[in-house]
């Protein structure tokens, strides 16, 4: 047994972030830990790590118990980890990140050539190219993980976690890196494999264990049906089916488009490579794409928070290019933003406040500088109410509500406002699957209420069951807009960046 | 962790919607906030205890045969404590000693109003831009302008008594809040870093105005020690208790303070009633969330340190035209180090105006009882800068006061300002 | 987690805010290119009269080199114009890093010294004298960055310079009045700066305080702590503990007796060697050394750190206690190092213009060097222009400096990049 947890058990305050988890992991096994967002997986893998010490159980490798006490430990112990934020730093060339920590020495200086050679030695050896000069912040997020996984078996990982690998991976650097994991689990490497993508569960893994709100409720194996899986995972039969009546008004003429969009970053390069798209009223068209192919960006330039170099944006017949994201507030869009703590709710200020971010000067909460704090609470019972957000007081600090009902008050602050049109980034990311529910079907009404909707997820599932069409986003271009019913895999392709007229004649 | 709901950015102590006065005072004393705050204090004044023994050169005689008889150690050092202590009580609050009149009796609480009223306009400066996520480290240059534009206006103008004070605080007002904008300005349009633009600022304003000092048409040709001609009369603010009988000529509380009580009102209401206040707020705690909802950040940027900067120039009009300077002219330490510790009440204040009126008492206090405690047993008036410092440091820092008391610790720190480095 | 945990994100404008940067900055500079070759080279003062610049100390020893007697005008319009068209340079070419730093310094160069022959036109200026104030000015600074320079690689930023510097003058004269040892006086006042540097990282890190109040605050507690020890104590009987007191010069030999920069660099006292030599260590330290590597990974991406079994925290307070003894050093420089006797806040903000340097410099020890050696050249200059009797009244000279700076981090010399990490304390999970 290379790797064996004993009721492991960690809290947070009044929470159990952990309850007495059993788990064991076999030399040259994968071994999958399937779980929601927030069941728990990451605390039982920083605590494997060392970063949180459990409150009861036992950690034993190899056989003997062990007492990990920070992350050295866990590298002494031939523990390496693959976090889901990379645990680079950026502006560190590649040998740089690797030997850090774990530096040669020349006299007193760093021995450079060696740490090269280190880097080289062991990226072929597993067959994973990277250039050990390349700065990493430069290097494409594929390649980063790579470097992650060359500096843990620097340090001779004989079992390696991955949290959530391919969150941010196309399906081609996903099967990559399942090329790789397959030399490591022939080399004897035990490989823990976090993740809440059944897909890949089930191509990848040897074994399986499932957990659900910080407990095991389950092992299975890969040879279960997904939506077994499923079930375990969440508790109750999920519907990855969003119910909705096909758009109507096909023919109308679109209501909202982009023309010719590019925008640049510092380096000049185009993020977004001049995207034209159209979106008829009452249609959802989702934007599909792994992250950072600039889907961000192309959001960002339709509010206005970055100024594209060309390109037109027309809502409703009106130019929206070269107004102020507040002039285009006005104008009836409303803006989901992906990262909600970052963009959407000031963490610090009351429900009641933040649910008037982007209203507060105008009536009935503002009136020629000064607020009607009145009328500002009743709004604010009024939408606690409307959109079952769960919170001790209105006067609460959103920043201590949990994700979900965070997303509600910005979901419920844009659609307290006559839209028309809906730009919404990632809406159930970081949320519980009952609030999920309740977005999808918030915004499959503003569509039935004839808005053009443009979504953007990187979650493909979702994407597909909300649109009614599909652009998919690659390199910052738009590289194909398909019916909402075309297969997964022809999508997963175009994600990849594949030949578009190859996919859609095949 | 990534799973569980946390928000980065600590709490410019979130200014509900008040749910009534006295219960949010109430709330504050159970959560310790008051309660550390008056620890604070009692640590700082220990501290500046133990500064007063050990400067002592008597006292330290006497430690040298502590064994011996280590009563007389103790004694004295009780003595020369409380000796010093007690002026300092004397010369802030009231004075037992003193004969028997209304005058002699308000006046060491006119003295700490006195000492307070910068102190109050600094700090509702500095705590405006706090709440906008600025760090206004520029007060003195901000201030020295104001003075000089007061200056200019007072020396210039020959109105009527109200006239031309109104005008010159006005001055004062618009040279502070230019030369605060500017700050703003920068940072809104080249992201340059308002804490190093404000200390160079800081430089160039004072170079200025020791340049400005020397030129004919603004020196005092009569002096000579760099010093500008006074302001008229009739540009003076009025003292408010000159009317007491016997003595109440002496008493320098002046005009100034009731700006300053304007000021108070205006700060809150800016900030908890109005939608500029509102803008102000977001972009300080959430820059990025407040360009999303569509407020323009580098427009409330300037517009705070517009008002930070306007406030500051007050305090500049009321050095020269209040009871701070016998001349009511410029020097070049015109700023007395105002922009500095305006910081300190404004951190003690927790950046809210209301707030930022007992710090200001509390700092103006320990300055006019400081004056006379060194007048009377001859300890440095720095020591009161030691302890206005420390009162800071234990108030930003609770568990530390927490653990030096053993107190259990209710409710978390929070912190007045979040942290956020250069690049933010 | 908390902040430290994600990545840092890069809210950089877009690319349109660079080329503005360039725009604004090669059209100032050849607006005041131009104005220079109207006032210094086309002026009256400088018409028709000669300049004449020495180059030698009034001791010199050594090598030296004969006065330069020139025409004021002529040379003058010749520096205004290179200055001109180092604007047009940057305004014309997408220049980078290196190439943008060259042409600004050939900027300033040329323009200073166009000042300086209209300034002493028809006179003789000794341009060795201002290259010595240069330096001794210089001096504090350096120091001072660098203690900068390091907290701030390592992710704690220091505006608390001031105060170590007041701290270290003042603990250094004081002790070694008392025991009549100047090396026992370095000692005491780098260790001041070492404490307070430890103090800042504890409150910093532990009680999570805002760095630049905290710095502030700080710097405040120093100034009243040596005020006041200055007033009960040091003042009331200054033979015993507030002596004027200097380390002896040591004069090295051969280096010594180059011509210009020969007394100016090679016959100070031991001080200036220990700075010089600083430089170099940390310079080489920051990015050679296993030490420097772990500093910059612990600034920049502290959870990185963490997770590869770096003790952050420790690192931290490391390296603010080692950067605090070399900013003490500054304070020690302040009183010992020039022969003079503590005084109530002596230090009189140059442990603010310090850290200007340590950005102005870019982070970088070098950069920190020629940032210390322009605010002390602008001071040096205002000293040596002064008895000129120029129309321009030396206290603009002096803001000089401080104009400069916000003109550098308002981004007319390029982008400045903050260690990412720079003021966050560190917090697991």
């Amino acid at each position: 047994m290379a790797l064996e947890l004993r009721g492991i058990t960690k809290r947070f305050g009044s929470l159990v972030a952990n309850d007495a988890i059993d788990l064991e992991v076999r030399p040259g096994e994968i071994h999958c830990l399937l779980g929601e967002n927030g069941a728990g997986k990451s605390t039982l893998m920083n605590i494997l790590y060392g970063l949180y010490q459990p409150d009861e159980g036992e950690i034993r490798v190899g056989g003997s118990p062990l007492r990990l006490d920070g992350p050295r430990s866990a590298i002494n112990a031939g523990i390496g980890m693959v976090h889901q934020h990379f645990m680079l730093v950026p502006v560190f060339t590649v040998a740089e990140n690797v030997m850090l920590g774990d530096e040669r020495v020349k006299g007193p200086l760093l021995d450079q050539g060696a740490a090269r050679r280190h880097v080289r030695e062991v990226s072929e050896r597993y067959g994973l190219a990277v250039d050990p000069d390349a700065t990493v912040g430069d290097l494409p997020v594929g390649v980063q993980q790579r470097v992650e996984i060359v500096k843990a078996l620097t340090r001779n990982a004989k079992i390696l976690i991955l949290d959530e690998p391919t969150a941010v991976l196309t399906p081609q650097e996903t099967r990559e890196l399942f090329t790789v994991m397959g030399r490591l689990r022939e080399a004897g490497t035990a490989i823990v494999f976090i993740t809440h993508k059944l897909k890949e569960v089930k191509a990848i893994a040897d074994r399986i264990t499932v957990i659900r709100r910080g407990k095991v409720v389950g092992t299975a194996d890969p040879s279960a049906s997904e939506s077994e899986l499923a079930a375990l995972m969440v508790g109750r039969q999920v519907r990855l089916k969003v119910e909705k009546e096909p758009a109507r008004d096909t023919g109308a003429a679109p209501a909202f488009s982009v023309r010719d969009l590019t925008v640049r970053n510092l380096a000049g390069q185009a993020v977004v490579d001049g995207v034209s798209l159209d979106i008829r009223p009452g249609e959802v068209l989702g934007v599909a794409g792994v992250q950072g192919n600039g889907q961000t960006e192309l959001t960002q330039a339709v509010l206005g928070l970055i100024e594209p170099e060309s390109g037109s944006i027309v809502l409703d017949g009106a130019e929206l290019t070269g107004r102020s994201p507040r002039e285009r507030l006005r104008a009836g869009l409303g803006f989901v933003p992906e990262d909600r703590g970052h963009d959407g709710l000031v963490g610090t200020a009351s429900v009641a406040e933040n649910l008037i971010l982007d209203l507060y000067d105008r009536p009935p909460f503002g009136r020629r500088g000064t607020m009607d704090v009145r009328e500002v609470r009743r709004n604010a019972a009024q939408r606690v109410e409307e959109f079952d957000i769960r919170t001790t007081s209105i006067e609460q600090p959103v920043g201590e509500l949990s994700g979900g009902n965070q997303q509600k008050v910005v979901v419920a602050r844009e659609m307290s406002r006559p839209l028309r049109m809906l730009v919404i980034s990632q809406p159930t990311r970081g949320v519980d699957v009952g609030a999920m529910e309740f977005i999808h079907q918030r915004i499959i009404r503003e569509r039935d209420q004839g808005r053009p909707v443009l979504l953007v997820s990187t979650e493909l599932d979702e994407v597909m069951a909300l649109s009614d069409r599909v652009a998919v986003m690659y390199g910052g271009k738009i590289v194909a807009v398909v019916p909402a019913d075309t297969s997964t895999e022809k999508i997963g392709l175009l994600m990849a960046g594949a030949n578009p007229e190859d996919v859609v004649d095949e | 962790m990534s799973e569980q709901p946390t928000e980065k950015k600590a709490a410019p102590a979130g200014e509900k919607a008040p749910p009534g006065g006295l219960r949010r005072v109430l709330d504050e004393i159970l959560q310790g906030s008051w309660l550390v705050t008056a620890l604070a204090v009692v640590l700082a004044l220990f501290f500046g205890a133990i500064m007063i023994i050990v400067s002592d050169e008597e006292v330290r005689g006497t430690f040298s045969y502590f064994f011996a008889a280590p009563g007389d150690a103790l004694s004295a050092s009780w003595t020369a404590v409380s000796e010093a202590y007690g002026a300092l009580f004397r010369g802030a609050v009231w004075n037992p000693e003193s004969s028997w009149n209304v005058a002699t009796a308000i006046a060491p609480f006119s003295e700490t109003l006195t000492e307070a009223t910068p102190l109050l306009l600094g700090g509702l400066a500095i705590g405006l831009a706090f709440r906008s996520g600025l760090f206004n480290i520029g007060g003195q240059g901000q201030l020295i302008m104001g003075a000089i534009c007061a200056t200019l206006v007072g020396f210039t103008v020959q109105g009527p008594v109200v006239v031309a004070a109104v005008l010159a605080v006005l001055a004062g007002i618009a040279g502070g809040a230019l030369y605060g904008a500017l700050v703003g300005l920068l940072k809104a349009r080249t992201g340059a870093h308002e804490v190093i633009v404000t200390i160079m600022l800081n430089y160039v304003a004072v170079s200025f105005l020791v340049w400005l000092i020397t030129t004919d048409a603004v020196k005092n040709h009569e002096r000579n020690e760099p010093l500008s001609k006074s302001v008229s009369e009739a540009a003076e603010l009025p003292r408010l208790l000159s009317w007491l009988p016997e003595g109440g000529g002496s008493l320098r509380l002046h005009a100034g303070l009731l700006i300053a009580a304007a000021a108070v009102f205006f700060c809150w209401w800016l900030l908890n009633r109005s939608t500029l206040g509102f803008e102000l707020r977001a972009v300080g705690a959430n820059p990025t969330a407040a360009r999303t909802a569509g407020m323009s950040v580098g427009r409330s940027q300037i517009m705070a340190m517009l008002i930070s900067g306007g406030l500051m120039g007050i305090v500049g009009a009321t050095q020269v035209l209040g009871t701070a300077n016998a001349n009511n002219a410029l020097t070049p330490s015109i700023d007395a180090g105002l922009g500095f510790t305006a910081i300190t009440v404004a951190l003690l204040g927790r950046a809210s105006p209301v707030g930022t009126v007992f710090a200001a008492i509390l700092f103006g206090a320990l300055q006019a009882g400081g004056r006379a405690m060194q007048a009377s047993s001859g300890v440095s008036i720095e020591i009161v800068t030691v302890i206005q410092a420390l009162i800071v440091l234990f108030v930003a820092a609770p568990p530390l006061v927490r653990g030096l008391f053993r107190l259990k610790g209710a409710g978390g720190s929070k912190a007045a300002l979040a942290s956020k480095g250069w690049n933010g | 987690m908390t902040a430290t945990v994600l990545p840092p994100e890069n809210l950089a404008p877009t690319g349109a805010g660079v080329q503005r940067g360039r725009l604004y900055g090669g059209i100032a500079m050849i607006v005041v290119g131009l104005y220079g070759v109207w006032a210094f080279g086309l002026g009256s003062r400088t018409s028709g009269v000669d300049t004449r610049f020495v180059l030698n100390l009034s001791n010199a020893t050594g090598l030296t080199l004969p006065d330069l007697t020139f025409p004021a005008g002529p040379v003058a319009l010749v520096l205004a114009v290179l200055a001109a068209l180092c604007g047009a340079a940057k305004l014309a070419l997408p220049l980078s890093g290196r190439r943008n730093a060259a042409v600004m310094g050939v900027f300033l160069l040329s323009y200073v010294l166009a000042f300086l022959v209209w300034a002493a036109a028809g006179q003789s200026l000794n341009l060795a004298a201002v290259l010595e104030a240069t330096v001794l000015a210089a001096v504090p600074l350096v120091l001072g960055a660098l203690a900068g320079v390091m907290g701030e690689r390592s992710g704690v930023i220091n505006v608390g310079i001031e105060g170590q510097f007041l701290l270290g003058a003042c603990t250094a004269a004081f002790t070694a009045s008392l025991t009549g040892s100047l090396w026992a006086g370095m000692a005491a006042g780098c260790l001041a700066g070492g404490l307070f540097g430890l103090l800042l990282a504890v409150f910093a890190q532990r009680y999570l305080v805002e760095q630049v109040v905290l710095g502030v605050v700080l710097t405040m507690l120093a100034t009243g702590l040596t005020g006041f020890f200055y007033e009960s104590v040091m003042q009331r009987d200054s033979i015993t503990y507030n002596q004027a007191l200097s380390f002896p010069d040591l004069e090295i030999p051969l280096l010594s007796k180059l011509p210009l920069i020969g007394p100016v660099l090679f016959d100070q006292n031991i001080i200036v060697y220990l700075a010089m030599a600083l430089i170099a260590l940390v310079h080489v330290a920051l990015f050679r050394t296993r030490w420097g590597l772990r500093t910059r990974a612990v600034g920049e991406h502290p959870t990185a750190a963490d997770t590869v079994g770096i003790n952050v925290i420790r690192t931290r307070y490391l390296n603010m206690f080692a950067a605090g003894l070399i900013a003490g050093l500054g304070g020690v420089w302040l009183t010992i190092g020039l022969n003079i006797s503590f005084n109530k806040n002596m230090a009189a903000g140059q442990g603010f213009i310090a850290l200007a340097a340590v950005i102005f410099g870019r982070w970088s020890p070098v950069g920190a060097l020629w940032a210390a050696l322009l605010f002390g050249f602008a001071g040096g200059l205002s000293t040596a222009v002064q008895p000129l009797q120029t129309p321009v009244p030396t206290s603009f000279l002096t803001m000089l400096p401080y104009l400069a700076t916000i003109f550098a981090v308002a981004g007319l010399v390029g982008h400045v990049r903050a260690p990412a990490a720079d003021g966050q304390p560190y917090t697991k999970g």
